[in-house]
């Protein structure tokens, strides 16, 4: 599944402790506190995982989590 | 590979600026904070030249070191090339204006432009004169002075980069040992996320360009983040590939000093421990062509490099334009 495999990119980069709290309504920068190359990174990560591009223009609309989920599911 | 010589690194030298810019000057000058700096590049001091100082002053001065530590007479080197993009000015080359500082009468001298990745061309430029014959020595500079070029009211670039000059000497070499592989790669259609657009034939320098800012460096910074981890670990792979070694041959990794996460995402893909990996950014920032060899000098007079060890020199800049060459050092 798309979003179970994102939060495991997700807790892995930021090295999240509490995985259950991780929603499709979290937001990696205003909930999980990361900075932008983390975003960055995670993006890489993702696009790698499912062999997926996700331009710059996109990837700054993701308000959250369930955003990369739907543009992942959408587009790989 | 019959009859070629082998071709290794003699001498390494480097001259830096003594004028550092720390973080905390930087915060006087934009809105940005040492903490910011910090933790999103590594950097947190960089060193500026003086006004009166050009890139072919610190080019000469990292030269002179280099050739004095491989006990090489300016009369005897054969070929100067710099690697820069910022040279004193577009022609004659700084490799000429080298030439003629240290009376090298009998070296042919150019500039060449891979940016960030400039040294690592030259480097594997160089090797092919000396491998087939045709030259005995050579002289690579990668030298910069990036701050001449920086726009200082821009908070995403101006803390990046910073000035300074590395050389080294390379020559003939006991069979087995110098360079064993290099690897080098372009893709001119990625090319706008990093750019200096005003100044060449393209847009001339006008009144407009001036107001405009575009003699200044322009950065894409999350693409050019993205290029340089995946690259960095390509080329160094495809380098290792060439002369039958994996990451588990690597003694040292000396990688462009871009950016402290993107050394770290490429040596965490690379599964590199970080303690093989030089890093120095954080007291000189990005210097484009001059970060590597002065990387090399500094970890080898460190005693981080003796002889023996492979060491991985990899790159990645403006272009887009990447580079890596696996040595077996040999002083």
């Amino acid at each position: 599944m798309v979003f179970n495999k994102i939060v495991e990119i997700i807790v892995e980069q930021l090295g999240v402790e509490d995985v259950d709290a991780i929603t499709p309504a979290t937001s990696l920068i205003n909930d999980l506190e990361a900075d932008s190359l983390d975003a960055v990174e995670i993006i890489m990560a993702i696009e790698d995982e499912f062999g997926v591009e996700i331009p710059d223009d996109e990837a700054e609309k993701f308000k959250n989590i369930g955003d990369i989920v739907k543009y992942v599911e959408a587009n790989k | 590979m019959n009859n070629w010589y082998s071709v290794g690194i003699t001498g390494t030298g480097s001259a830096l600026p003594e004028k550092e810019v720390t973080n905390y000057d930087i915060e006087k000058m934009v809105d940005t904070t040492d903490e910011w700096i910090r933790t999103r590049t590594g950097i947190s001091c960089r060193r500026v030249v003086e006004a009166d100082k050009a890139t072919s002053d610190l080019a000469t001065e990292a030269a002179l070191k280099a050739m004095a530590d491989a006990g090489l007479k300016a009369e005897d080197l054969d070929l100067i090339i710099v690697a820069t993009v910022t040279p004193d000015m577009a022609f004659p080359s700084t490799a000429c204006i080298v030439q003629k500082n240290l009376g090298a009468t009998k070296a042919a001298a150019l500039d060449i432009e891979a940016a960030c990745s400039g040294f690592l061309y030259g480097l594997t430029i160089s090797e092919q004169f000396i491998k087939n014959g045709f030259y005995k020595n050579a002289l690579i500079i990668g030298a910069e002075t990036l701050s001449k070029i920086l726009n200082w009211e821009d908070r995403n670039t101006c803390v990046l980069f910073g000035d300074g000059a590395g050389a080294v000497v390379v020559e003939r070499v006991e069979e087995g040992y110098g360079i064993l592989s290099s690897y080098l790669g372009a893709d001119g259609s990625s090319g706008e996320v990093l750019t200096q657009p005003a100044g060449g034939s393209r847009m001339p320098a006008s009144l407009e360009t001036l107001e405009k800012k575009l003699h200044y460096v322009q950065m894409d910074g999350s693409e050019v983040f993205k290029f340089a981890v995946r690259v960095m670990g390509k080329a160094a792979m495809e380098a290792l590939k060439k002369c039958d070694l994996t990451i588990d041959d690597i003694d040292y990794l000396v990688p462009h000093q871009a950016n402290i996460r993107i050394i770290d995402a490429a040596a965490k893909r690379l599964k590199l421990p970080i303690e093989k990996v030089f890093v120095n950014l954080d007291k000189y920032g990005n210097m484009s062509a001059a970060s590597v060899p002065v990387a090399l000098d500094e970890a080898y007079r460190m005693g981080n490099i003796k002889k023996e060890d492979i060491v991985v020199l990899v790159a990645f800049g403006g272009g887009l334009t990447w580079g890596s060459s696996v040595v077996k050092w040999c002083i």
